[in-house]
């Protein structure tokens, strides 16, 4: 299997990644034809009650935070100077940009007239909505990953002088990239603000904003972890011997930004409990689900990360970013789907065939990302341009 | 230069933005618009509204065969309003209440809406434009009430909700349910008018009624008023909804926008050029540095 995935473009069809991925994305389709002819309860188990499931609470909210890399990781490297995190910068922005990319795909299964998803950008303005928000900022923070990512396509293309041009804009793109994610990732737990009745009280809070933001840096940093330690595994031919050698200094040094960031975030945690008097709550079912999550899956991870990075044990900090990052999706899950009218006697359990779609759009995203890095010059250094940036 | 001019084009388009969402977030203060009165205790469950409802609307009539204690739970997209009979356990209490749009003063399904699909009238009506709605379903997260409803089984989708019968009360007449209502139970007026009968009848009989106008401060006030016999969580009406108008939920979060639009643009455009300068420093010092002494430790 991974024989395939290092050849590059001239690898064994025949594979039994290969093999799945095509069942999947088939299956996917045919879900889709049948969605878009019959409408979604056809496929989805979404109600009156429940409007919104797995497509919104896995693909776009889940997708959304953990394509934060790219801007976490093109923060440290464009405004902060660390140049050590370079060698994972490109692969963390194309997975930012193909992660955005492929929410937005998402969205259009999800969205009942899907062909008008431009209509809040060019056509009808609902200012005072944070869906508004939303639309707008990862409309332009897809244009502004794709042009942080240009200079790898123009690479590959042998666009000297385009190239040139795009990576003058690099900077600009970065700073706007930081102020639209910001913006929007945190917008993303606004929308749960108008839903005070709805959502458990132990997940609402005035401060779901700063959770989801806080979140995702963390999700940002340690999907960065996550992928570049698959990357060196299934990529391996790729990787020039000394980014080989970086890697395990530059996953303690994400590690420690990550043990930090939950800490940040354990807090804020129970600030929202405090700030709304809900001690008395965590004593319930929901109440043990909450602890598992803020327990289990920050305040776990936050000491695994100080450990791993104490100890210098780069393996415990691989393990523990895919923790984090579990942590991560059963946040959004449990803000969007599971603490979400925790209290009705009808509970929505998605449909198999939403797990379908939603399987074939990470599959052809993975396949995306394999094209891709096959091609062009992400995970080493186009020998034209050594160490230019 | 460059970079600086998009920044600024930027902020100021997002705050001109966010300005205009206060502007139009500013709590509706039309008190004297149109309402409707339902007094629970009047009601005989005839079901004629639902009847003028649905043919209003072009809807199915809700099933009737289970009769009015087995009804749907629920509105859905073929079914903009009906009535239920509530009885408790014992037979001691029962009612009768009827479900449909609240009509809320400054409503979260409006303020949700990405398009401006949803929009509330001067006359006090929520409609809805299916010409711009894009399916997004925020409007059903928002609404306190589980009023807007989708129609899952069709390729086309659109959003359904009572629509308060606009283009009768736009002319000031009243809504079809209203108006063929046989008992007075549902009555159609200005709000603040609704209100003082609604408090008068509670003060001429006060073991008749609940002492509440449910929708007087519900969700910031509604144009669809309730009195009630029995309370109103027994009668599926939520006793838990804030007083606070919806919008103001999102109000502070969309108000900070233009804030860390600005803040994060002059951080950000600081930490480069400190970035930049030390850099330069750091090429200085090379330069300046003699070659022979950087070879020694």
């Amino acid at each position: 299997m991974n024989g395939s995935l290092i050849q590059g473009p001239r690898a064994r069809r025949m594979t039994l990644f290969n093999l799945f991925a095509a069942v999947v994305v088939t299956a996917g389709l045919v879900v889709l034809v049948i969605r878009f002819s019959l409408g979604l309860g056809a496929t989805t188990n979404l109600t009156d009650s429940y409007p919104w499931g797995l497509w919104i609470g896995f693909d776009v909210l889940c997708g959304v935070a953990l394509a934060a890399g790219g801007y976490t990781l093109a923060t440290t490297v464009y405004l902060f100077g660390m140049e050590e995190y370079r060698p994972v910068l490109r692969p963390a922005i194309l997975t930012g940009f193909l992660g955005y990319l492929f929410v937005v795909i998402a969205l259009l299964a999800d969205l009942g007239r899907p062909w008008r998803i431009v209509y809040p950008v060019f056509y009808s303005y609902g200012v005072t909505s944070v869906m508004f928000l939303v639309a707008w900022h990862v409309f332009l923070y897809l244009t502004c990953q794709l042009l942080e990512f240009c200079p790898a396509i123009f690479e590959w293309l042998r666009w000297r002088t385009v190239r040139q041009w795009v990576v003058r804009l690099t900077v600009a793109a970065t700073i706007a990239g930081v102020i639209l994610s910001t913006l929007h990732q945190s917008a993303l737990g606004a929308l749960f603000l108008l839903a005070p009745t709805k959502l458990h009280p132990l997940w609402y809070s005035p401060l779901l904003p700063v959770f989801f933001f806080v979140s995702s840096i963390i999700a940002g940093l340690t999907m960065v972890i996550f992928e570049s330690s698959l990357s060196h595994r299934v990529f391996r031919h790729q990787i020039e011997e000394k980014s080989a050698a970086s890697i395990d200094r530059i996953t303690l040094g994400l590690g420690k930004g990550a043990a930090i960031g939950l800490y940040c975030y354990f807090f804020l945690k129970w600030i929202g409990v405090a700030r709304g008097q809900h001690w008395d709550l965590l004593l319930t079912p929901m109440g043990f689900w909450f602890l598992l999550e803020v327990l289990g899956f920050v305040a776990l991870p936050c000491f695994l990360f100080a450990w791993g990075c104490r100890t210098r044990n780069a393996p415990l900090i691989r393990v523990t970013a895919l923790l984090t990052v579990i942590g991560i999706v059963l946040n959004r899950l449990n803000v969007s789907v599971i603490a979400f009218r925790w209290n009705e006697a009808e509970r929505y359990v998605p449909h198999w065939m939403e797990f379908v779609v939603t399987a074939a759009i990470v599959t052809v995203g993975l396949l995306t990302f394999r094209w891709i890095v096959n091609r062009m010059p992400v995970l080493h250094e186009h020998p034209d341009y050594r160490g230019a940036h | 230069m460059e970079r600086r001019a998009f920044l600024t084009i930027g902020a100021t388009t997002a705050a001109a933005t966010a300005g205009r969402a206060v502007a139009s977030q500013s709590p509706t203060t039309t008190h004297r618009c149109k309402a409707m009165l339902f007094d629970c205790t009047r009601c005989i469950g005839c079901r004629a509204c639902e009847s003028a409802c649905a043919e209003q609307l072009g809807l199915t009539r809700p099933a009737s065969d289970d009769g009015l204690y087995r009804r749907p739970d629920r509105l859905s997209s073929n079914c903009a309003s009906f009535i239920r009979a509530y009885r408790s356990d014992d037979d001691e209490e029962w009612s009768f209440v009827r479900h449909q749009c609240m009509h809320c003063l400054d409503p979260a399904c409006a303020s949700a809406c990405l398009v401006n699909a949803l929009e509330r009238t001067p006359e006090g009506a929520v409609i809805y434009d299916e010409s711009k709605c894009i399916g997004c379903r925020y409007c059903m997260i928002a609404c306190p009430w589980d009023v807007p409803t989708f129609e899952y089984d069709k390729a086309v989708p659109a959003i359904r909700k009572c629509p308060f019968c606009y283009e009768h009360v736009s002319k000031g007449e009243a809504p079809r349910c209203v108006h063929v209502c046989p008992t007075g139970a549902l009555e159609f007026g200005d709000r603040e008018q609704l209100l003082g009968e609604a408090r008068a009848r509670i003060a001429r009989e006060p073991d008749r009624y609940v002492h509440h106008i449910y929708g007087e401060h519900e969700a910031g006030g509604t144009a669809a008023l309730y009195l009630a016999g029995v309370s109103f969580e027994k009668l599926g009406l939520p006793a838990n909804i804030p007083t606070r108008a919806y919008p103001e939920f999102t109000k502070g979060f969309l108000n900070s926008v233009p804030l860390v639009i600005l803040m994060w643009a002059s951080f950000c455009t600081g930490l480069y050029w400190f970035k930049q300068r030390r850099e330069e420093v750091v090429t200085a010092a090379h330069i300046a540095t003699p070659e022979g002494e950087e070879r020694q430790p």
